[in-house]
């Protein structure tokens, strides 16, 4: 997607994340008649779970690595179709760096003024990004979630990956990162993963933790949702078609190289997930992905002071309402921030997000009222099918027992396990103060890969969820050019622009 | 064939892809040096989050492999360490 | 003597390690985890640098001698302990002649300062921008990572039989029909016999010296930092521009800002501080920290390009006159006070454990620490009708 032309005024909804969430939000919004803002710090609509090359691309990765692409072209189709209408304004390209609720006049009030959304606009390359604000009635969070990777010794070695690096790198890039790799951790998406490099002439052996009999006891769930059956069956299909061993109750616990990796060792896990002893193998790969289900990317809802709940899968989320609303006015979340569950959920609450906003704004029904409670209906099948993957797919508590003392956590900072576990002997409770007694967590990714590790090693701690005010890196010099009064708006062009 | 120069020399991609595919799909895993450890990093998280595949782009440095598209003629640097002396 | 001390910031674990070494039974109560308040918020500052002469400036030097001792018997490496100096800087011609008299009354109180023209500068500093027309280099000043500070300071208190309890919230005082302290109370219903209990609760001093019955006016300002993404060494120093100073004296409502930066140990370097009074509120403002970022730019034109990582948002506590408040609170036998040191906590949190300690024990502060205790006494800060002003509700 190219970026918009920018334009006067203030929008209706300003959505971040293009992601099933976000699309679907901004096509329900555009439909409603309001005016939308759709914001993504990538380069193409769909977000992770639709990631596409750019338009015009001589990339194909091929249509098999999606599902539901009829939903994609449907909802992608309406958001380009209004923003050559000039009522939506497309902006690819820009993460919102930060954001700021202006003060309720009274509790559960909505806030006089529109909410600003702080963005760095990285569309025109390396060195050229600027801040700007763009200022939203309501602004709708999709921001998605990113895998949970979980160290093991040599996962910092290159070609190890997480689950869905693999998969960004076959879908956008049309790149098989492997012709040997090994899928580790837990949860369907490993399943997605394996099959799609398998399809390109990859040999996989996919390693999942929990063990079937767990997917049975949530089976029951599924009843109510015969798509993700089918989904599942397919991959079950695919995987049997290109001779894919899934070994359940198996982990990858160590990966073996010197500048790359060259092989993993494969344990048997009991029921703890402790390494059975003498179960250990050595398995050539050349690439390795790992995956341990997803953490939801709050940084946003947090900087904004919404509300949090516990999530089916023991993450924090956002708290939202019938309507997607949190418990900031004006703020509405949907998408995996609000408990991840797929994009068919997604889409779903993207949906309703958007009607929550029509609704408050006095504006008519898109979806209609028998169409409401169907998606309503879908939504609590959704999230209980969800709640029962989850629970089939707990992280085992005996990971930690996997991980050496010299084995790296955050990877950023270099700070090993010892490091950690000797922090905690001296009294360091929670991820917050083992950051700030041993730098886990300090560094370019600010804790997002190493907080789960930290987390299992220190315990959750108080203020389990970090607050990251500044949501994705920004140069000094595009702060420093954004400084003075008043701000570049989306709807006053900045000085350079004219240049 | 388009190619981008990785310090000088080719490294050809499909119009589209990032610098880091273009690269993992040339077989390259690594172009980077962590700071204390000198250890090898190239992508790992692969959307834009973990911050491990950092390379100098066009004399920029510290930019992600995984989110710059791959263009004609551009000039890419590996980072050593403390990534550059300013 | 038994004291409990509420706080485990750098000022509670201060005030700790000297009354333990002054003999004092000591408990450490905390709502939270060590240095998790403003002591956690901030770059870690032991400056003299941006006092001017002074009660505050003749704490600051008592404190900077402490520290050095401290980094000797403790470890530096335990405290992070840098003594790396500051520069501070003219950003205009103009501010060089005030800078100047500054130093002078500096130097009278006991600052060691160089005058540094452009040359000496770039010496001191190779990538500060060429323009700047001097300033002056300060080697006394110096930095340590204050969590961790905290924390060896706390445990080398514990060495010595100090007891250390976090997530302990004092909710009041239990005395005997006389008015003499019994016990603090805390949130969990149990008790801590004590003869005398230290009000080191940082921001949060004037709620804990309610609930201690002795309420004192510690006000919240708002602080960021910005850290940036490590880098290779480019600043040597804590630089600081000259309108720094005077913004610390200010007292004026609004925003006043100007930039620290220097560089830490991690790589990342620390662009501080804005001041501005705006209570608890804590949405941050982008416009603020544009301004830093602009203010840092300016004076070191090679940080165009370096990545803004995080930025660290602290309250950091007040007293109408800027001073901190130390000693026994004349209302309540048995409550001390000692918070309200603004942006200054690190730097002056030694010779505030020593003070503290020597109010404990009756020793005179002039003959021991050649500080003189008045002018930190909360009788200064209480009205004519002997109460405080009442602060805000900080939960």
């Amino acid at each position: 997607m190219r970026p918009e032309t920018l334009r006067d005024g203030t929008v209706d909804v300003a959505v971040v994340g293009a992601g099933p969430a976000g699309l679907a939000a901004a096509a329900v919004a555009l439909l409603g008649g309001l005016t939308v803002a759709l914001v993504d710090a990538g380069q193409e609509l769909g977000g992770q779970f639709w990631r596409r090359p750019p338009e015009g691309s001589a990339v194909d990765p091929g249509d098999d690595l999606h599902h539901d692409l009829a939903t994609y072209r449907s909802l992608a189709g309406t958001v380009r179709s209004a923003a050559r209408d000039g009522r939506c304004r497309l902006l690819p390209g820009h993460h919102v760096w930060t954001a700021v609720a202006p003060p309720a006049t009274a509790p559960g009030e909505r806030p006089q003024g529109p909410l600003p959304l702080h963005l760095l606009d990285r569309s025109s390359g390396p060195g050229r990004e600027r801040t700007l604000r763009l200022d939203a009635r309501h602004v709708v969070l999709a921001t998605g979630a990113y895998d949970r990777p979980l160290p093991f010794p040599g996962w910092d070695l290159p070609g190890v990956y997480t689950a869905g690096g693999l998969q960004a790198l076959l879908k956008g890039g049309g790149v098989r990162a492997g012709s040997r790799v090994v899928v580790g951790g837990t949860g369907p998406f490993l399943l997605p993963v394996a099959t799609g490099l398998a399809a390109r002439g990859a040999s996989v052996v996919v390693c999942e933790a929990n063990d079937p009999r767990r997917w049975a006891c949530g089976a029951g769930a599924a009843l109510g949702l015969p798509g993700k059956l089918v989904e599942g069956a397919g991959y079950a299909a695919a995987l049997v078609r290109h001779r894919v061993p899934v070994l359940l109750r198996h982990a990858v616990t160590a990966a073996h190289g010197t500048d790359r990796v060259e092989a993993v060792t494969i344990s048997r896990l009991d029921a703890s997930g402790g390494i059975v002893p003498g179960s250990d193998r050595r398995v050539e790969a050349d690439a390795v992905g790992t995956g341990w289900g997803f953490v939801p990317q709050l940084d946003l809802a947090v900087t904004l002071g919404a509300d949090l709940v516990a999530s089916w899968d023991g993450n924090r989320v956002v708290r939202v309402d019938e309507w997607q609303r949190t418990s900031v006015p004006g703020l509405s979340a949907a998408g995996e921030v609000c408990g991840v569950g797929g994009a068919q959920l997604a889409v779903r609450e993207g949906q309703l997000a958007a009607e929550g906003v029509l609704r408050d704004l006095g504006r008519p029904s898109v979806t209609g009222e028998r169409g409401l409670a169907r998606v309503r209906g879908a939504v609590a099948r959704h999230r209980r099918f969800a709640a029962a993957m989850a629970h089939a797919h707990p992280v085992p508590e005996g990971w930690t027992a996997w991980v050496d003392d010299a084995t790296t956590v955050c990877r950023c900072e270099e700070v090993c396990a010892g490091q950690v576990r000797r922090a905690v002997a001296d009294g360091a409770v929670g991820v917050r103060q083992v950051k700030q007694l041993t730098r886990a967590g300090m560094g370019w990714c600010q804790g997002r890969m190493c907080a789960p590790a930290v987390a299992g090693l220190a315990g959750p701690g108080e203020g389990e969820v970090a607050e990251r005010l500044v949501a994705t890196p920004v140069p000094l010099g595009a702060l420093a050019r954004g400084n003075g009064s008043p701000p570049h708006t989306l709807s006053r062009p900045a000085p350079e622009e004219k240049v | 064939m388009t190619s981008f120069r990785l310090d000088g020399r080719p490294v050809p991609f499909v119009p589209g892809q990032t610098l880091g595919a273009a690269l993992v799909a040339a077989g390259r895993t690594s172009w980077r040096t962590t700071r204390n450890e000198g250890r090898p990093r190239g992508i790992f998280c692969g959307i834009g989050v973990c911050f491990d595949c950092l390379l100098t782009v066009d004399g920029v440095p510290d930019q992600r492999a995984c989110q710059v598209l791959a263009t004609e003629d551009l000039e890419v640097g590996t980072q050593e360490g403390e990534r550059r002396a300013p | 003597m038994r004291v409990v001390v509420v706080g485990a910031g750098i000022v509670g674990a201060s005030c700790a390690l000297a009354a333990a070494r002054a003999g004092c039974e000591v408990v450490v109560l905390d709502r939270g985890q060590v240095g998790a308040g403003t002591t956690s918020r901030g770059e870690g500052n032991v400056l003299v640098s941006d006092k001017e002469p002074g009660p505050e400036l003749d704490l600051a030097l008592v404190s900077r001698t402490v520290w050095g001792r401290w980094a000797e018997e403790l470890g530096a490496d335990a405290l992070e302990f840098e003594p790396k100096g500051g520069v501070v800087v003219a950003t205009a011609a103009e501010a060089l002649t005030p800078l100047g008299e500054l130093v002078a009354g500096q130097e009278a109180a006991g600052v060691v300062a160089h005058a540094a023209g452009p040359d000496d500068l770039r010496g001191l500093e190779p990538h500060l921008a060429p323009d700047l027309p001097g300033g002056y280099h300060y080697p006394q000043d110096a930095q340590v990572q204050p969590v961790l500070a905290a924390a060896t300071i706390l445990a080398a208190a514990v060495r010595l039989g100090a007891r250390h309890r976090p997530a302990t919230e004092v909710v009041g005082a239990r005395r005997s029909t006389d008015g003499a302290l019994q016990a603090v109370l805390c949130a969990d219903g149990s008790e801590v016999a004590a003869d005398a209990v230290v009000n080191a609760a940082g921001t949060w001093g004037g709620q804990v010296g309610e609930r201690l019955g002795a309420p004192v006016p510690v006000l919240p300002r708002k602080g960021y930092v910005l850290v940036t993404q490590p880098v290779p060494a480019l600043v040597h120093h804590k630089v600081y521009s000259a309108d720094y100073v005077a913004n610390v004296a200010a007292s004026t409502e609004g925003l006043e800002t100007s930039c620290v930066v220097e560089s830490t140990r991690g790589g990342t370097i620390l662009i501080g501080a804005s001041r501005e009074r705006v209570g608890f509120d804590p949405a941050m403002e982008p416009s603020t920290v544009a301004l830093l970022a602009a203010q840092a730019v300016r004076l070191f034109p090679v940080l165009e390009r370096v990545q803004l990582m995080r930025v660290y948002r602290g309250f950091r506590p007040y007293c109408p006159d800027h001073l901190p408040v130390v000693g026994p609170d004349p209302r309540v036998p048995g409550v001390l006070h000692a918070c309200g040191h603004e942006g200054a906590g690190v730097g002056l949190a030694p010779a505030t454990g020593e003070l503290v300690a020597a109010h404990l024990t009756g020793a005179d502060p002039v003959a021991t620490l050649g500080i003189d205790p008045r002018p930190f006494l909360p009788d200064r800060l209480l009205t004519g009708a002997g109460d405080a002003t009442r602060t805000e509700d900080l939960t």
